[in-house]
């Protein structure tokens, strides 16, 4: 297999890029803050005015901390859903991950009037939130596996996420009916993908869950790759198909899970950023797209989130509508133009 | 007198089919066949017959209802993957399910029964696949990716793939469908290459029954009556061919050793 070492010059070349969209990230927001004032503020020594240190360290750092975790973390999940699912089009909302998630973020948020009031404090709390949106896109993933075991039809496979997207939102669709109208606005600004509520305590747990999905991902490269042939030929290469499955699935699970937990579900990225990353790096090999994946999703992140902010003004738009405004027509250009849809 | 070492593939008694909770079909029992070291072994039968599920049952894809499979005179299922990785490879009739990969990606894949937990290729592992291209004569096309080949040169990189596995035994699955003639005695022709070059052990299945019986050092016949494994020319003596296949269309000549349609 090519290695990792012929792509190096990309390689350092995207490394660039990322460090240049993270300044630009950091640099830009509704306070103009002079780019040497930006630096010092990283590095941690005192700007020109305080308030300009305290914004960066504990509002645009962490954001744009965030944005690479959730970049990343999606890239990386939809690029192991579509060689396990053997389908270009499998990512982590398509296969009704996320929809998992938000069903079980509803349950908490409007359901917590159902479960009576004694519960509400206790359960409204971020930490159930996080918990809840891990535990629903586990149960989705788990019962996408388990019709997948019976049905080899890939198609069929995602026709079923889309079932269960459908369910799911059906379920939320009846919580919002008997909600109350704080809670529902609470619920659809979760639906809006925000980068920027985490403090740095939180972005900390986030990154703590997320590693454990990137360990459990790079324990994958290599039945990943065998995987690309097909089940029975991976078996016939000695993996163990059963054991390598679960693991690609509690990655995929920890890290589209906590994402959708710490920044709401957010379209698109997961799908549209392994695709874009293989028009860079033509090689299906998983131990140069992995880490390409992960580069390829921070950079895209970050710049959805500084087009989110519009640079010098006071608004944010919704992060979930920049992402699939950017995602959607990449999909289309590519069976358009490209035709290249494959993995 | 026969060698037991000479013996890679025997199997005893063997009844293959599928079996559930309620019922068993048994689709062949009593199967005995001895397959030799370094031999072209090809199969052959008619539809429907059960070729397929015996590959499978050789291969450890499915447990044989009675009987055992044994390879290097140890029992199929005492093997673990791995272990049987390195002693048996496949091409099956199924395709690659990513298309993307290269030619060299492909055939690499081949090593990873041998490589460490994140599949990197040592000099040794290079070597290997760098062989495997040349035997098979593709070094051309290491570049290319595989939605880019046609289907013969999709086929010669699937062996070169399971030649890079670098195993005792490699069994293909009818490793000719799709293809046109040449190219189908081009592969068969490849692998008596492969026999005689590396002293592998080939077992392929086939509907190439004049090709099996030019080519192969031993054809196992599959017929209703049960297996029958010999040299070509002396099933041809004996007539095992003429039991092949219902007689109204087509008969065996024995002179040329092909089926002629009946005027």
């Amino acid at each position: 297999m090519i290695d990792a070492k012929t792509y190096s010059k990309s390689f350092i070349i995207i490394i660039l890029v990322l460090v240049v969209c993270f300044v630009l990230n950091i640099s830009l927001g509704s306070v103009h803050i002079p780019l040497q004032d930006v630096f010092k503020s990283i590095i941690g020594s005192s700007t020109e005015q305080d308030t300009w240190l305290y914004i960066i360290q504990n509002y645009r750092l962490p954001k744009a901390f965030t944005a690479i975790l959730v970049g990343s973390g999606l890239g990386i999940s939809g690029l192991l859903m579509q060689t396990l699912f053997r389908n270009p089009l499998a990512g982590p909302f398509v296969l009704g991950i996320s929809s998992g998630a938000s069903l079980g973020v509803a349950l908490i948020i409007l359901g917590s009037s159902v479960f009576g009031g004694l519960l509400t404090t206790l359960l409204v709390s971020k930490w159930s939130i996080v918990i809840a949106a891990s535990f629903g896109s586990f149960l989705v993933l788990i019962s996408v596996m388990v019709v997948s075991l019976k049905i080899r039809d890939t198609m069929a496979i995602l026709i079923i996420g889309l079932m269960f997207s459908s369910i799911t939102a059906a379920i939320v669709s009846v919580l919002s009916y008997f909600g109350s109208a704080q809670q529902l606005q609470q619920y659809v600004f979760w639906g809006f993908g925000s980068l920027g509520n985490l403090s740095w305590n939180e972005l900390g747990i986030f990154f703590i869950i997320y590693c454990f999905g990137i360990v459990l991902s790079i324990f994958s490269i290599k039945s990943l790759n065998s995987l690309l042939l097909g089940e029975n030929y991976a078996k016939s290469l000695g993996l163990n198909i059963k054991r390598s499955r679960l693991l690609i699935i509690i990655a995929t699970s920890l890290l589209a899970g906590t994402i959708t937990a710490f920044a709401g579900p957010i379209a698109f990225i997961g799908l549209a950023i392994p695709h874009m990353t293989r028009q860079l790096f033509n090689t299906s090999n998983h131990k140069v797209l992995l880490p390409a994946v992960f580069l390829f999703g921070a950079i895209i992140m970050l710049i959805c989130d500084s087009i989110a902010q519009i640079p010098n003004s006071d608004y944010t738009l919704p992060i979930n509508a920049i992402t699939s405004l950017i995602g959607a027509p990449v999909v289309i250009w590519l069976l358009v133009r490209k035709r290249k849809m494959i993995f | 007198m026969e060698n037991k070492n000479n013996i890679i593939l025997n199997t005893e008694n063997l009844s293959i089919g599928y079996a559930s909770k309620k019922e068993r079909t048994i689709i062949g029992s009593n199967i005995n066949i001895n397959l030799n070291r370094g031999e072209l072994i090809g199969l052959i039968g008619a539809n429907g017959i059960g070729k397929s599920t015996l590959l499978r049952t050789l291969t450890n894809v499915q447990k044989p209802l009675e009987g055992t499979v044994k390879i290097n005179d140890k029992s199929l299922h005492k093997y673990d993957a791995i272990d049987l990785a390195k002693v048996l490879s496949l091409v099956l009739t199924e395709a690659v399910s990513s298309k993307n990969l290269s030619v060299f990606e492909l055939v690499a894949l081949g090593r990873q029964p041998y490589t460490n937990w994140v599949g990197s290729l040592s000099e040794y592992d290079m070597n290997k696949v760098d062989e495997a291209l040349k035997l098979i004569n593709i070094t051309h096309l290491k570049h290319k990716n595989c939605f880019e080949l046609s289907d013969g040169q999709l086929q010669k990189a699937m062996i070169a793939r399971a030649l890079a596995q670098d195993t005792d035994m490699i069994i293909l699955d009818e490793p000719t469908t799709h293809l046109d003639m040449y190219h189908k005695a081009y592969i068969l022709k490849l692998l008596q290459k492969l026999t005689q070059e590396t002293g592998k052990t080939i077992l392929f299945s086939s509907h190439e029954i004049d090709l099996a019986i030019q080519l192969c050092d031993t054809v196992v016949v599959m017929t209703n009556d049960g297996v029958v494994s010999d040299q070509p020319c002396n099933l041809i003596a004996d007539g095992v061919f003429n039991s092949l296949f219902p007689k109204d269309l087509i008969v065996f000549d024995k002179k040329t050793g092909s089926f002629k349609v009946k005027k």
